[in-house]
């Protein structure tokens, strides 16, 4: 991972701004979808696809590429968003989401856009999906069938509201078991879901010290912070024997105050003249 | 007689013919798909001893996942496997797994489609006495309506081996169904297997079959005991083992109906949704014929012997020659 200049993050900055602007154009013509998390989670893709990640869009199929896998399918805006903006498919495609035919599923399958490294929606599945493949390239490491990819790092996006899915927590102790170093988990930690705040829905805290008792390392980190966040995932890539949560607290509906931490933003994407106001709004900042 | 083309075992109809579980040519299967396969892995949810699995993991502790008590994660772990290019083998209980993860082989195994090879042993009412929540009747329904898949239900340990071999090749997800309880030995190391391929194991030893019975898993053994009994009544009956439910030998299936005209299908699961009901699809678009089903009817199980259960839900030998008999009446 290189190093992040003052100047790199100001044009990461600015990228993440342009991936919102997306993400409301993309939801408005979709006239369905997810908005909250999408924006909350916009730094967080724009410093994994443009500093972070190995990988090559103009390549998606290469073998040693870090693996990303998208736990809560339902804020793929983001994740379709970022993925155009860093070269995977033309821009232009985002305006097909949720549309009959499209590539940009509602929740997304990987059948329809094979690079995706799984498809997602139902919650709770993706931390054990991450536990595979990080298996798997411990088993490889081991055997003859190592090769010079297994240096890669696992990456599981997920979100809080999803910590209440059983599943979650089987996947959570058998990495623990397995001290599977290779595998980061990036919780965003916004603390909303669909009928509620967390704490009022399922209370997740003390959501440190759980993870922790499971054998993980724990790190907290604002998820708006890019300077702070590329340090904390180089630490976490250089932890010995333990996987990594990076709990990443975060703003949902960051960057349009209206949507700001507004549960009620959770699943329901802006109308028209909600999307003027905020592409407004994002157009304003100055970087 | 015996299909004399399938090399079937002479013995079948001694009383002292071998009985082995089917589960048991799994864990055999296995432990051979290891041996020739490096990418194969194993998965369970602590129960190696009870599904076989514990040859493959004695053999490969390397390539061996303990996941524990954890049905959801056996599978959705064995998705991101098979991402990484294994090809994992997940036992469990059929009852927990595909009973209880079913949304997640959905979206990560059938909707993914990721060649995880789910084996759900102790299916059936012959589990026995460890009662009705332990009976999975309901699994090859579960499994049989999602896209992508194919379901396997062995009639022997044997064939079970074979499957579990063919099965690292198809590169698709499967549900490998197994039962717990001695079978007996009807197939021979040369009885051909082929993915999707039915066979008659059983035909008229002249002229045309009036009944075509078609059994799987774990009660074809009985399907051609009462196809023998039947013939010495006079009945000429056809049975195919049809070990493949999905994708199902529809040509097979068809030709069986239009040469008998009447079809019985014997399963050890609910009659709603399970082969019999793949079989009847198939024939009421394409050929309609009257069919009686031999299965479960609507009903959990309950404690017994396998033995007595199998009787007291009316899928034992006199309950197909009934069957056959009750189809014979009706046009």
């Amino acid at each position: 991972m290189a190093f992040l200049s003052e100047d790199k993050i100001k044009k990461l900055a600015k990228k993440a701004n342009e991936i919102r602007m997306s993400i409301i154009e993309m939801l408005v013509e979709a006239k369905s979808g997810h908005t909250a998390g999408p924006l909350g989670m916009a730094d967080i893709f724009t410093l994994f696809y443009f500093h972070i990640l190995k990988h090559d869009p103009k390549n998606p199929a290469l073998e040693e590429r870090d693996r990303v896998v998208l736990s809560n399918g339902h804020i793929c805006p983001v994740f379709y968003a970022t993925m155009a903006h860093a070269g995977y498919f033309p821009v232009e495609e985002l305006k097909t989401l949720r549309k009959l035919g499209t590539r940009l599923q509602g929740h997304p399958h990987r059948e329809y856009m094979p690079w995706l490294e799984n498809s997602s929606g139902p919650l709770g599945s993706g931390l054990s999906q991450a536990v595979g493949m990080a298996l798997a390239d411990k088993m490889d490491a081991s055997t003859s069938l190592s090769t010079s990819a297994k240096d890669r790092f696992i990456y599981c996006f997920m979100s809080d509201g999803e910590l209440d899915e059983g599943n979650t927590w089987e996947a959570v102790m058998l990495a623990g078991k397995h001290k599977l170093n290779n595998l980061i988990a990036i919780v965003d930690r916004n603390n909303i879901q669909i009928e509620g705040f967390t704490e009022d829905v399922l209370p997740l805290e003390p959501l440190h010290s759980k993870w922790k008792a499971f054998n993980w390392q724990v790190i907290e980190v604002s998820g708006h912070d890019f300077k702070y966040l590329n340090e904390v995932v180089e630490e976490a890539q250089a932890i010995f024997g333990k996987p990594t949560v990076i709990i990443a607290h975060t703003i949902p509906g960051k960057g349009v105050k209206e949507f700001e931490r507004d549960y009620k933003w959770h699943g329901k994407p802006p109308s028209k003249e909600e999307g003027e106001m905020a592409l407004q709004e994002l157009r304003n900042l100055r970087f | 007689m015996l299909n004399p083309k399938l090399k079937l075992n002479p013995k079948l109809f001694n009383p002292d013919v071998e009985q082995v579980p089917i589960r048991k040519g799994f864990g055999q299967g296995l432990l051979l798909a290891g041996e020739k396969n490096e990418n194969v892995v194993g998965l369970c949810a602590d129960l190696t001893e009870s599904t076989q699995m514990y040859l493959f993991a004695d053999k490969f502790p390397d390539r061996f996942v303990q996941v524990g008590v954890a049905e959801q994660n056996l599978v959705t772990v064995a998705s991101g496997m098979a991402a990484m290019g294994k090809i994992p083998f997940c036992s469990s209980y059929a009852m927990f797994s595909p009973g209880r993860n079913w949304e997640q082989i959905r979206t990560t195994i059938t909707y993914n489609d990721r060649p995880v090879k789910i084996v759900g042993s102790h299916s059936g009412i012959s589990v026995g006495p460890d009662g009705g929540t332990h009976q999975a009747l309901e699994d090859i329904a579960l499994m049989r309506v999602m896209p992508n898949i194919e379901v396997v239900s062995p009639c022997d340990a044997l064939e079970a081996k074979k499957a579990t071999l063919a099965l690292v090749k198809t590169g698709k997800p499967a549900y490998l169904r197994l039962v717990r309880e001695k079978t007996a030995i009807i197939t021979t190391e040369e009885t051909p297997f082929e993915m999707g391929r039915a066979e008659i194991y059983w035909m008229p030893d002249t002229g045309l079959a009036q009944v075509g019975i078609i059994a799987t898993g774990g009660l074809v053994a009985r399907a051609l005991l009462a196809a023998k009994e039947l013939e010495a009544e006079g009945i000429k009956t056809k049975v195919m083992n049809l070990a493949t439910i999905k994708p199902l030998d529809i040509k097979a299936v068809l030709v069986l109906a239009k040469e008998c005209k009447k079809i019985v299908t014997v399963e050890e699961h609910q009659i709603a949704g399970g082969m019999g009901s793949a079989v009847a699809e198939v024939l009421a678009q394409n050929f309609p014929v009257p069919m009686e089903f031999i299965g479960v009817h609507d009903q959990f199980g309950q404690s017994g012997s396998p033995n007595e259960l199998i009787e007291h839900y009316q899928m034992g030998k006199d309950a197909i020659k009934e069957a056959v008999k009750k189809v014979l009446r009706r046009k």
